[in-house]
Order: structure tokens, then C-alpha cells, then sequence
């Protein structure tokens, strides 16, 4: 409901930075309907093919799916343990070094020797061909490997607030964010000294690789498996959140820490319960972007810590689907900016609708409405 | 970060327990003293790391640890206005002296594009003076519409602000439009050369290798190749210590009067108070704005004099966030609030945590009698403790940037206020200790 | 209160440091007009209009939720009224930021004493004053300018201890305000709005948990105060406090001002009974 409200006449007026990013957002919509039907209005419209915006927004789709499904995490440590967390994206690469250790193992532990399968290709000299990863030719690695992903990525995050943050539960969300950049360097480089720090191929490349080309968007079968997966974490996830005694817990918690805690809600449950669900869906995000992309390394988590919290931010910090829904902007932003800007930009435009959002909307687009 | 300590005994006078704890009693009173033990400890260790390599490398190593020093000290002196006063929880540092040191660049540079990036070819003051005030003006626009966030949320529009300026400074397309409109260029990814040195140009005519000038040769001819051996680059970067070692100076002696004034004193309240610090009449937003600004120019001095020294700067991997989370780091080591904490912070960071440990491993590295396994897998299946080791002192980097962190978690856990923090800092211009009479701070 | 420098140092007159010596016994410092706040769909004041006199001591009071708050907060700046005016000295203030407010000569203390706590009471006291010349960043810096801001510190931290001895915590000077006792940092408090040096003071329940040895303390303070012609406008919870020294009275109820008058009027009148028993007195 907040969502139009949003745009109402009367919240324009109030807020005339919003009114300015609508005028324009209105405009470039329209421009882009004008490129579309190859039209030139003065300075608007030009020529875009129907084909070229529609896989604009199908990859923009994809990779928000994964930053929305990291997102959630970072969303819920901020609201349930209240503070900015910076080692979110290295959790990301956890689980991607992880999950595709554990992938790589289980798609040629026989034929290849382990050390090159368990290091992601860092030890010995083995060719992302012969492994063969593909979801086509070993759907089976692929899958386990998500769900290791998820798992050790959960046990990580879980033992690193038993080592570094419960002894600091009492204290303030600045405290624990400084905290939280040290664990980061920590993650990061025992990454970089157990895994190498070079960029290194993945997944194998397989015929028929692409699936459908509707309108002239070529899908391929590492995109649908992303898309399924990760819609399929984000409907367990509500699942959790909704009819589960913790899920409950939890977004109480979120909503209210004190009146929680009064009502004999098991704060340190809760907390674990946000470690393993967090972390393990960053932990799975970070391992299906290496799907995506085809490449690892060390601090590819890092670098994309930003993007992940303009997805929270966008989606008001505490909410689950705002994460999901502003991961999809964010995503879309990514990709679609493409069109008006140069490529060097995608990302610093990402960026700026960050800031925007939380210079003229800190409660996020879709409102503060806290579902945990 | 409030944690309040308990303000006695710091500054009574007890019976010290022994020899050393006189020494380092006498030093915690002396600020300058604090900061040249530390100095002193660290060119000891330095130089038992590096004495069997002669002097030209104990010389070569104490310059890299000095200007490393001094260059943090400078960027945590500046930082600290920011957080240890006034509580702005700015992590676009990095942002802000790119924006410094390209501007100084882009002024400085000669528009012949013969020679890579176009630029005004201007002198290097002017070029020094641009790139403070433009490192200032866009403190200022992000101050403007930022300052009445929560500490956390401000925290991260400074990191996406800096993140934009350094994607910016990389694109070629942002360089190729600055070439047609204004003429200079930023080499995008490739970044740009710096002006030369101009200490350089002290000891070498026109910066020539091999056509030094009469103080160049007074000095290579004693201390140099004609005469203790010295490299005569390193005796350069040293001349150019000097130089920085007043830059700190003039830095801690500016914030030191800034910090121990009423606008010190106002800082502080907004620090801990907003709302007490307005409901007294104090227009916070307009001082929050004053010392954004003032930080930033700082911050822009700060990353001329580190990174335009050095010959080139691109925006990657130079000026990208972990820069910032470095001299963050040194700022907490050193105990925020505190401007002699901030100059010890920067040292201790710099020296220690950051050059110390690939010295440190690549000293034990020579003393294992083992061949390096190639990777850290190779390492493990070969179940060889020496050949752990081997590959562990062989990869430092990532140990020491892991160690770096613990440390930073030590902190926090253990002592949130830092070396100094302890210590009371007067916000006034006279002793408050006193009542009348006492010594001014003049 | 001792006045310090302005016998000896007629320069300093108009100085900031100096105390504001004459004050008129006659006249309105505190002036509010249908003042009117509404948040969302909710008034929570409904059209008050009162009177504060110069050098009194006037009592705002009236059971939860009866629209004090909001009212101290629109006359101080925190909130913008919806409607009605707010006068200080006869000039209008309404709608002006707290600063502002404060740099005319409006002060106030908080509730829940907010202290600086990693301060020192000194430099608690220190910060208050208006105008000060070292608050000027290139003052402070300058070597030929910072002589002046010294001096002035000089002029400053005398008069801060006068004040800390006035209200006997001067033994805490360089004590860390966060270390100090609940009571002390009401003591503070009000200490520091004074060094304002204020035409009138808003005191937000300066009694609460504060013990009664203290509380005697206190209202002596302000008594001393007022012989001196600073005016105060007390909010308070306390009934009692409330009908024993303050000499005029206005006791709001849903937002509206529902009597105002000395104490025996107050006490007598039927409205205020009722209001008060409705709300468990």
C-alpha cells in the first residue's frame, strides 16, 4: 500500500527530492518506449531492439535473484542483531569456494585427482573441461554442491559470532560493525591463502548450453537453474519465516528486540537461527553467482558487499522481500543502465540509486513494513 | 566507542616500577617522546630484520617504513577530525583523496597529449591548492543532504560515493568526454603520471639521474655511492621524509589548536550529543558541514603527498575501499579522539602491521631449508609441517592481512579506546586541570 | 549568583563571557498563542495560549498524556507547532530551529539528564556559552587570533567554576560527566543552561529521581535564581512540588489549557480535581 502511496500527489509535495527522481525515472521510461518503437523525440527515443532490452532484463533478473538472495541475509543480521554487517560478501565466497569444492569432488572425484577438485582448481593442473561441472552433464554435482554451499557456509557464519560477536552482544551497532570489517579481512584472506589468489574458470562449457530463445533472449541453462533455485531458497525461506515457531521468534525480534525479549523469546536461538539461515543463504547466493559467471575468486564477495547492501537499502533494512525485490532492482539497474550510460557505469549507477534511496527514502522504497 | 574510563591516574605521577616503565612513563608524558620511542623501537627491530644485508638496505628499509609511517599518520590525523571528534562515520576516505590527487594531477600535467593524459599545465601549487579545494567541495556535497543519517547509513553513502568517484576516475568513457569538453583527461584504468617530485629536483637537475646538483652532491658524495654507499634514490626519498615529517607536524599543531578550542569543545558535544549541543544553541548542521570540509581538504593534502609522490596513480587498485579500512584501522589502533594516538596509530599501523610481516616472513623464509610447495592444497597433502611453513612465510600476504583483522577484532573486544585512549583531551584553549594561572596553550 | 567580571571589566559589557546583569523585573520573557500540534490525525495540543512573568517561577503540569511534552517541545523548537505563535521578549520564535531558539535566550534541560559523558564537567559548562570567539574554526587556528580566544577561555573557565561551586559540585570539575551520580548530572544540567547565560529556563522534570535532600537543593537554587531575574517555567509530574513553589500555575488536560491561577485557586477548582481523580491522583 506504501508503494502508491509513495507516488501520491500529496507525498510528492512533501518530499520534492522524490518528486525530482520520479520526474525522471517517468522520463526514462517513456524515452525507452520510444527507443523501443524507434521513434526520435528530440532528445528522447532512438533505437533499441526489442531483443537487446529484453535480455537487458532478463540478465538484470538473474543477477538480482542472487543479490536478493544474499541480501536476505544481511537484512536480517541488521534488524535482528542490529548492526551493518561487512563481512556479508565474504560469507559470499565461502560458500563458493565451498559448495564448488564440494561440486567438483562429486563430478570427477574418480577420473581427476582430489587435491585439484577440493582447492577449486588452485592445486595441481586440471582444466575446467575435464571436470566437466555443467548442470546439464552433472546436474547431481551441481545440486549437492548448492546444498554444501548453504551448509558450511551456515556452520562458518555460525562459528565466527560464537568467536568474535557474542562477546560483544551488549554493545553498539558501530562497535560491531568496525568488528565485523575485521572479520572480513580475516574470511577474505584465509580464503586467499587456503585457495589462491588468481581468477579461474569453473564450469565447463556443453552444447546446447542455451535452452529457449523467446523474443530473441537466449536463456541459457545456468540462468534457469539460478532462477529456480533461488526462488526456490526464497519460498523455503518464507516458509521458515512464516509457519515455523522460530520464524516467528525471529520476526519479532526484528521488529521489536525488547518487547521480544520480554516475552521470553530465546534471544541466542534466535541469533543461531539467523547465522544459519543468513549465512547459509549467502553462502548459496555466492555459489550459484559462480554459476552465473563461470569464474571465481578470492574477493569477488567483496566487491560485491556494495551491491548487495543497495539491494537491503532499497528494500528497507529488515525485510525479507524487500531484500528479494530490491536485489531485482538493483539487478535490473545493472544491467538496463546500459542502455543510456556506457557499461563503465552499470555499477556506479547501481550506486547512486543507493544513495538516492537513502538520502530521500531511508525506510527503503517499499516502506518500512517489517516482516523480519 | 563511549565507553567511559575512568579519568584518574593518568596524568598522577606514580613511583615507576623499574627502569623501563621510567623511560616509558617519561615517554607517555611527552607526546614528541611517545612518538620517538615508538620510531626508535621500530627502526631496532628493523634493523636487526636487515643488518646482515648492509646499510644500503637498513637505510632502504627504514625509508619505506618512515614514509609509510608518515603518509598514514598524515591521512589517520585527518580521519580523526572526522571520527574521533566529531563522531562522522566517513568510510570514503579513499574517495576523497583520489579526488585530491587527480585534481592536483590534472592541473599540473602538461596539456600536450604527447604525453599521456592532457592537463592544464599549471604550477604545482596551484595544482596542490585545486586539489584540496575540490577534495573539500565534494565533502561538501556529500555533507549537504548526508549529515542527519544515522552514523551507519552515512557510513555507507560515504563508501558508495567513494566507489563512484573511483569508477569514474577508471572509465575510459568519462575520460574521453573530459578530453572533448575540457581538454585534460584521467588515462581511465591506466591512470596517470604524477609530477615529479620536486624534492627530487633539489638533488638532481631536472630530476636526471646522474646530473646532481650541488646539494645532490654534497650529500651523495658523503653519505651516497661516493661514500657510505647509500642508493642515491633512497637518500632522495629521505630528503622527501623531511618534507613530510612537516606536513605531519603542521597537520597535528593545526587539529591539535582546532581540537583544544570551543570549536573543538562543539565537535565533541556532537559527538556525544546532538540534540544537547542545539538545544545549547550550537548550529550542528553548519559545523558538521565546516568540519566535512576541512577533513576532506586534509584528506586531499594527505593522498597528494602519498600517492602524487610516487610517480603513477590509477583508481585501481590505489584508491579502493580497503585503502579507507586501513587508516581506519591505524585511527582505532592509535584511539580515536586523540590527534598524538592518530600519528602513533598511523606509525604503528603502517610499520608494524603492515610492512612488518612480509619482512618478518621473508626473514624466516630464508632460514627453512625446504622448496615451497605451489599451492596451499600441495602444502597440506604432503603432510610436511616444514613445508607448511615453507608455503606460510612464502605467502605472507594473505597471513597478514588475516592478522590485521584479528587484530582489528582484538581491539574492539579488548580495548575499544585504543593505545591513547586513555588519555583525557582537553577540548579548551587553557589548562583545564587548574583553576587560573595555569600554563597557555600559546 | 556572583556576577565576576562586571565590576572590573566594563569593556566587557556586551561580551558573551558577561553575565547578563540587568534584568527588567517587568514584562512577558515567555509568551505562547494558540499553540496547536497535531501528528498524523492526533492533536496533542489543542489551543494553548499562556503567560509567563518576568522572574517567575510558573508550573506546568497536568496527568499523562496531557500535552506537556509536546507543548515544551514546540516552544523549543524540536517540533514545529501546526498553528499558534511562541514569544520570547515579545519577538516571535515559532518555528525556529532549537539552536536558534536557544541563541535568544530560551534554554532548557532535559528530562533524562543527557550529560556529555566523555566530557568533563568543565568542558560540560564550557560548551554553553553564546558567541564564544574560539568557536570559530579560523579563530582557533590563527596565531595572531588565538591570543583572543585564549584570554576569553580564561574569562570562561572562572565563571564555569563560580557555577559549579554555586551548585556545590565543583569538586567534580574535571571528573568525566558520564561518572557522575544521577542527581549531580540534574546539578549539570541546569549548570550548564545557565552558563547561557538564559532569560528564561525550561526546566523538564528536573526532580525526577532525584532524592529530597537534592530536591531542596535544587529549588533552593532556582529561588536564588529568581532574586537574580531569571524566569523559569517548570514542568513537572509532581503535584506537590508544583503547588508549593511556583506561584503561577497552569494545569493542561487533553491538550487544552484547563486552569491557570496560584495555588489555592488550582487546588480549589473542581475541573482540576476531576481531571486529576480520572487520572488515578
Amino acid at each position: 500500500m506504501e508503494s502508491i502511496e509513495l507516488l501520491s500527489p500529496a507525498a510528492l509535495r512533501e518530499h520534492p527530492g522524490l518528486a525530482v527522481v520520479a520526474a525522471i525515472g517517468l522520463l526514462l521510461c517513456v524515452d525507452l518506449l520510444a527507443k523501443l518503437a524507434g521513434l526520435q523525440v528530440g532528445p528522447l527515443g532512438g533505437s533499441l531492439s526489442v531483443a537487446r532490452l529484453g535480455s537487458n532484463l532478463w540478465n538484470g533478473l538473474v543477477i538480482g535473484l542472487v543479490i536478493g538472495l544474499a541480501g536476505i541475509g544481511l537484512s536480517m543480521t541488521y534488524s535482528i542483531l542490529n548492526f551493518a554487517n561487512f563481512s556479508h560478501g565474504d560469507l559470499v565466497s565461502t560458500g563458493a569456494f565451498t559448495g564448488w569444492g564440494v561440486a567438483f569432488v562429486v563430478a570427477a572425484a574418480g577420473s581427476q585427482p582430489l587435491g585439484a577438485l577440493v582447492t577449486v582448481r588452485d592445486a595441481g593442473d586440471v582444466t575446467p573441461g575435464a571436470i566437466g561441472a555443467h548442470v546439464l552433464s552433472t546436474p547431481g554435482a551441481i545440486v549437492v554442491g548448492l546444498l554444501a554451499a548453504f551448509a558450511i557456509t551456515a556452520v562458518v557464519s555460525l562459528a565466527i559470532d560464537r568467536a568474535f560477536y557474542k562477546p560483544m552482544r551488549d554493545r553498539g551497532g558501530i562497535a560491531l560493525l568496525i568488528t565485523s570489517v575485521g572479520v572480513a579481512l580475516v574470511v577474505r584472506y584465509l580464503i586467499q591463502f587456503a585457495y589462491g589468489a588468481d581468477r579461474r574458470g569453473i564450469t565447463a562449457s556443453v552444447d546446447g548450453d542455451t535452452l529457449a530463445t523467446p523474443l530473441g533472449v537466449s536463456v541459457t541453462a545456468h540462468q534457469l537453474t539460478i532462477a529456480v533455485a533461488a526462488i526456490g531458497l526464497m519460498v523455503a525461506m518464507h516458509y521458515t519465516l512464516q509457519r515455523t515457531k522460530l520464524g516467528t521468534a525471529m520476526r519479532a525480534m526484528a521488529d521489536n528486540k525488547d518487547l521480544a525479549l520480554i516475552t521470553g523469546i530465546p534471544a541466542e536461538r534466535v541469533v543461531a537461527a539467523t547465522w544459519i539461515l543468513g549465512g547459509g543463504l549467502a553462502g548459496a547466493s555466492g555459489y550459484l553467482y559462480v554459476l552465473l559467471r563461470g569464474t571465481i575468486q578470492f574477493d569477488f564477495g567483496w566487491s560485491l558487499l556494495l551491491l548487495i547492501f543497495a539491494a537491503v537499502i532499497l528494500g528497507g533494512i529488515g525485510s525479507i522481500y524487500g531484500a528479494i525485490a530490491g536485489g531485482l532492482v538493483i539487478g535490473l539497474v545493472f544491467t538496463t543502465s546500459t542502455v543510456w550510460i556506457s557499461s563503465d557505469f552499470n555499477a556506479a549507477a547501481a550506486f547512486a540509486v543507493m544513495i538516492l534511496v537513502l538520502l530521500l527514502r531511508p525506510e527503503g522504497l517499499f516502506g518500512g513494513v517489517s516482516t523480519a | 566507542m563511549s565507553d567511559a574510563t575512568a579519568p584518574d591516574d593518568t596524568m598522577v605521577d606514580r613511583e615507576p616500577d623499574s627502569a623501563l616503565a621510567a623511560v616509558l612513563a617519561a615517554a607517555k608524558r611527552s607526546d614528541l617522546g611517545l612518538v620517538v620511542l615508538t620510531l626508535g623501537l621500530i627502526y631496532l627491530g628493523a634493523t636487526l630484520l636487515t643488518f646482515t644485508d648492509g646499510l644500503n638496505s637498513v637505510v632502504g628499509l627504514l625509508r619505506t617504513l618512515t614514509f609509510l609511517g608518515l603518509v598514514y599518520a598524515l591521512s589517520t590525523l585527518a580521519l580523526n577530525l572526522h571520527w574521533g571528534y566529531t563522531g562522522l562515520f566517513n568510510i570514503g576516505v579513499a574517495g576523497f583523496m583520489a579526488i585530491g590527487v587527480y585534481t592536483m594531477g590534472i592541473v599540473v600535467r602538461s596539456p600536450d597529449p604527447a604525453f599521456g593524459p592532457p592537463g592544464f599545465g599549471l604550477p604545482l601549487p596551484v595544482g596542490i591548492v585545486a586539489g584540496m579545494a575540490m577534495a573539500s567541495l565534494f565533502g561538501l556535497i556529500a555533507a549537504l543532504p548526508a549529515l542527519r543519517l544515522r552514523a551507519d547509513y552515512f557510513a555507507i553513502v560515504t563508501l558508495g560515493l567513494s566507489e563512484i568517484i573511483r569508477l569514474t576516475l577508471q572509465s575510459s568513457t568519462f575520460d574521453t568526454a573530459l578530453r572533448e569538453t575540457l581538454g585534460v583527461g584521467t588515462g581511465g584504468g591506466r591512470g596517470m603520471g604524477m609530477p615529479q617530485n620536486p624534492v627530487r629536483g633539489l638533488f638532481l637537475v631536472d630530476g636526471r639521474a646522474g646530473d646532481p646538483t650541488a646539494l645532490g652532491a654534497a650529500v651523495f658524495g658523503t653519505l651516497g655511492e661516493g661514500g657510505l654507499g647509500i642508493s642515491n634514490n633512497i637518500l632522495i626519498g629521505w630528503g622527501y621524509i623531511l618534507v613530510l615529517a612537516v606536513f605531519v607536524v603542521a597537520f597535528y599543531v593545526l587539529l591539535e589548536r582546532l581540537g583544544r578550542s570551543p570549536f573543538g569543545r562543539t565537535l565533541k558535544a556532537i559527538r556525544e550529543d546532538e540534540l544537547v549541543a542545539d538545544s545549547l544553541g550550537k548550529n550542528v548542521d553548519l559545523i558538521k558541514i565546516k568540519v566535512f570540509m576541512i577533513g576532506c581538504a586534509l584528506m586531499g593534502l594527505a593522498g597528494i603527498l602519498w600517492f602524487g609522490s610516487q610517480g603513477n596513480v590509477s583508481p585501481s587498485p590505489q584508491f579502493e575501499p580497503i585503502l579507507t579500512f586501513y587508516i581506519f584501522v591505524a585511527v582505532i589502533i592509535g584511539g580515536s579522539g586523540s590527534n598524538t594516538g592518530s600519528v602513533l596509530g598511523g606509525i604503528v599501523f603502517a610499520a608494524v602491521l603492515f610492512e612488518g610481516p612480509r619482512r618478518v616472513g621473508a626473514v624466516l623464509r630464508d632460514t627453512i631449508d625446504a622448496p615451497t610447495p605451489p599451492t596451499f592444497g600441495d602444502a597440506v597433502a604432503a603432510a610436511d609441517p616444514v613445508g607448511l611453513l615453507a608455503y606460510a612465510t612464502d605467502n605472507i600476504a594473505p597471513l597478514q592481512f588475516v592478522l590485521l583483522g584479528l587484530v582489528l577484532i582484538f581491539i574492539m573486544h579488548r580495548r575499544p579506546d585504543g593505545l591513547l585512549g586513555d588519555r583525557i583531551e582537553t577540548a579548551a584553549a587553557v589548562d583545564l586541570t587548574r583553576r587560573e594561572g595555569g600554563e597557555r596553550d600559546e | 549568583m556572583s556576577e565576576p567580571a562586571a565590576d572590573t571589566d566594563p569593556e566587557a559589557a556586551d561580551s558573551p563571557v558577561e553575565q547578563a546583569a540587568q534584568r527588567t523585573p517587568s514584562g512577558l520573557p515567555l509568551r505562547v498563542d494558540g499553540l496547536r500540534k497535531e501528528f498524523g490525525g492526533i492533536t496533542a495540543v489543542d489551543g494553548v495560549s499562556f503567560e509567563v512573568e518576568s522572574g517567575s517561577l510558573t508550573g506546568l503540569i497536568g496527568p499523562n498524556g496531557a500535552g506537556k511534552s509536546t507543548t515544551f517541545n514546540c516552544i523549543t523548537g524540536v517540533h514545529e507547532p501546526t498553528a499558534g505563535d511562541v514569544y520570547l521578549n515579545g519577538e516571535a520564535i515559532t518555528g525556529l530551529a532549537p539552536y536558534e531558539i536557544a541563541q535568544r535566550g530560551l534554554v532548557r534541560t532535559f528530562q533524562i539528564a543527557r550529560e556529555l559523558p566523555e566530557m568533563t564537567v568543565l568542558e560540560n559548562l564550557m560548551l554553553a556559552p553564546k558567541n564564544q570567539q574560539g568557536e570559530s574554526a579560523l579563530r582557533s587556528v590563527l596565531p595572531g587570533l588565538r591570543g583572543g580566544v585564549v584570554d576569553q577561555e580564561e574569562q570562561l573557565r572562572e565563571r564555569a567554576w563560580e557555577t559549579l561551586e554555586f551548585f556545590e559540585i565543583d569538586h567534580l570539575a574535571t571528573e568525566y560527566a558520564g561518572s557522575l551520580s544521577g542527581g549531580q548530572r540534574k546539578l549539570l544540567e541546569m549548570a550548564r543552561a545557565l552558563m547561557t547565560d538564559p532569560e528564561v529556563v525550561l526546566l523538564d522534570e528536573p526532580l525526577a529521581g532525584v532524592n529530597p535532600t537534592l530536591e531542596e537543593k535544587l529549588l533552593d537554587r532556582v529561588d536564588d535564581l529568581r532574586a537574580e531575574g531569571y524566569t523559569f517555567l517548570l514542568v513537572e509530574h509532581d503535584m506537590d512540588v508544583i503547588m508549593h513553589h511556583c506561584e503561577h500555575i497552569i494545569v493542561m488536560h487533553q491538550g487544552q489549557v484547563l486552569a491557570e491561577g496560584g495555588a489555592e485557586e488550582i487546588r480549589t477548582n473542581d475541573r482540576v480535581i476531576e481531571a486529576y481523580l480520572g487520572d488515578d491522583l
